[in-house]
């Protein structure tokens, strides 16, 4: 079924009884060509590209829960490409790129608006830090401005630039950032998959992997054994857990992550706006809430919610740059468990037993990287090869010493 | 989450900074081949339930501790002194 106005207006006129649902509910077949374990945001881009763009077929993705049901429903919703370092840059570029035509390819409103992201500087250090970080973006195709006060005075009235503590001299603005419903795409994701026969299997959680001298033959699940040529891991936050059943260990920590949304207010923040002297960052969602986070909590957490310390460090930074962010009431907070690997950056890989892949360490950074995750994933198991914007997400980096290390920290992932 | 130091007693989470798993005490020696020091630098156990890892009571006795807990629920289970867990 095809979603268009004039569908809408038809249905509205008969009582909304022709909609449908927007994916099978399939039952696992004995085997697959492809097994995508992970039914999250790349889990599921993953299965549409490798049907669509890759013309692959007899593919399932396997999921625990319901589909969605992780870290893509959990997260803040932004995307952006103001990365420095050549093994990330051209990745989230083509990740934006994609955002921006998703919804016309998956005939699905994802609600990407690119409404901007806006890094603001504090300090003389941070201007030259932010310049150099706005130069690589656009040697790497992106979109780059520094604004002055008076620029940013212009859309955020409400920012004191003058603050004692915390003046703001600038900031480093991506016009073409912005936010995306996330929910949407994971459903949008799955229809598209569906459409071009994708099984999308839930409630089917993998318990174990069959491997004979050194190759996958399949996956054992709570609804049975199935069979595959390959098997592809996505399950962000959950990668030691899963990849421990397959023998390996992993340079990955999994650490709690909070967000924070405010009840529903009229319209006051129209871009994206992170905190130069502290780590916090806001937006507004369309239906008021305003949407904001900053660190994870620190320590390695499998549960799915945090503790106060950071709650309270969060609270400092929004009100140290915005106020009034004092009068709004907390509506809601949360947890999601990110893989926070040894250089702050992915890896999406083969392992060392074949067929078996890998996808994950996306740290707090996967939701942006939904699309081009997806696509880089599909090429490489189509072809065996990485994708061309993809080809530093290697494993063997850290044994290598070619680290992808965003902050300059090492291998110490909770200051990632 | 509150970490029972052996020295200063309960404490909040706030005055101690992690490190992260207990087993970067089991430091190799340093002409160990590569891969032992890839394994030792880089990868981890990450463990869902019981972990052992360690804390620093930066704003207390200034010690190190490895520090029982569970990852799941964030019960602490227990903290000792790296010196006594050496001993061992």
């Amino acid at each position: 079924m095809r979603y268009s106005g004039w569908k809408v207006i038809k249905e509205a006129l008969t009582g909304h009884r022709g909609w449908g649902p927007a994916w099978r509910d399939a039952t696992p077949k004995p085997a697959y060509d492809y097994i995508i374990i992970g039914g999250g945001g790349h889990g599921l881009a993953t299965a549409y590209y490798l049907a669509k763009q890759f013309k692959q077929a007899n593919i399932a993705v396997l999921e625990k829960g319901w589909i969605g049901g992780g870290n893509v429903g959990r997260n803040t919703t932004i995307i952006r490409s103001n990365y420095l370092l050549d093994g990330n840059e051209p990745f989230y570029e083509f990740s934006l790129k994609l955002w921006e035509g998703l919804e016309q390819e998956l005939n699905y409103n994802a609600m990407v608006s690119q409404r901007g992201i806006l890094n603001l500087i504090h300090s003389d250090a941070q201007r030259d830090a932010f310049t150099r970080r706005g130069n690589a973006m656009i040697l790497n195709g992106a979109d780059a401005e520094l604004l002055s006060t008076k620029q940013i005075l212009a859309r955020y009235p409400f920012l004191n630039v003058n603050d004692a503590r915390f003046p703001i001299k600038g900031g480093l603005a991506q016009h073409r950032g912005g936010t995306v419903r996330h929910d949407a795409v994971a459903w949008g994701y799955a229809r598209g998959a569906d459409q071009h026969g994708v099984d999308i299997i839930q409630n089917c959680e993998v318990t174990g992997f069959r491997i004979e001298n050194g190759t996958v033959k399949g996956v054992e699940t709570s609804r049975g054994f199935i069979g595959a040529k390959k098997v592809a891991a996505c399950v962000a936050g959950s990668s030691s857990r899963l990849m421990e059943k397959a023998g390996m260990r992993l340079p990955i920590e999994s650490h709690v992550l909070q967000a924070f949304v405010s009840e529903g207010l009229k319209p006051v923040l129209p871009g994206v706006i992170t905190f130069g002297a502290g780590h916090f960052y806001c937006s507004q969602s369309d239906k008021g809430g305003l949407v904001f986070g900053g660190d994870i909590d620190g320590y390695n957490s499998y549960a799915q919610r945090g503790n106060l310390p950071v709650i309270e460090d969060v609270a400092e930074g929004g009100m140290a740059i915005f106020p009034m962010l004092g009068r709004a009431r907390l509506l809601r907070m949360w947890g999601g468990i990110m893989d926070m690997s040894m250089d702050g950056s992915p890896i999406i890989d083969r392992t060392h037993i074949d067929g078996l892949y890998f996808n994950g360490g996306w740290c707090y950074g996967g939701f942006k990287a939904t699309p081009a995750s997806g696509f880089a994933y599909a090429h490489l198991l189509a072809t065996d090869r990485p994708h061309d914007t993809a080809t530093a997400y290697r494993f063997d980096r850290f044994a290598k010493g070619r680290m992808i290390d965003e902050k300059g920290m090492g291998n110490q992932p909770n200051l990632h | 989450m509150r970490i029972p130091c052996p020295i200063c007693g309960t404490r909040d989470r706030r005055e101690f900074y992690y490190q992260g798993a207990a087993s970067m005490l089991d430091r190799p020696a340093a002409e160990a081949p590569l891969e032992v020091w890839h394994d030792y630098l880089h990868l981890r156990d990450n463990p869902a339930g019981g972990t052992r890892d360690l804390w620093y009571h930066a704003s207390g006795c200034g010690s190190w501790l490895v520090v029982e807990r569970d990852t799941v629920t964030h019960e602490v289970l227990g903290a000792a002194l790296v010196e006594a867990c050496d001993a061992d």
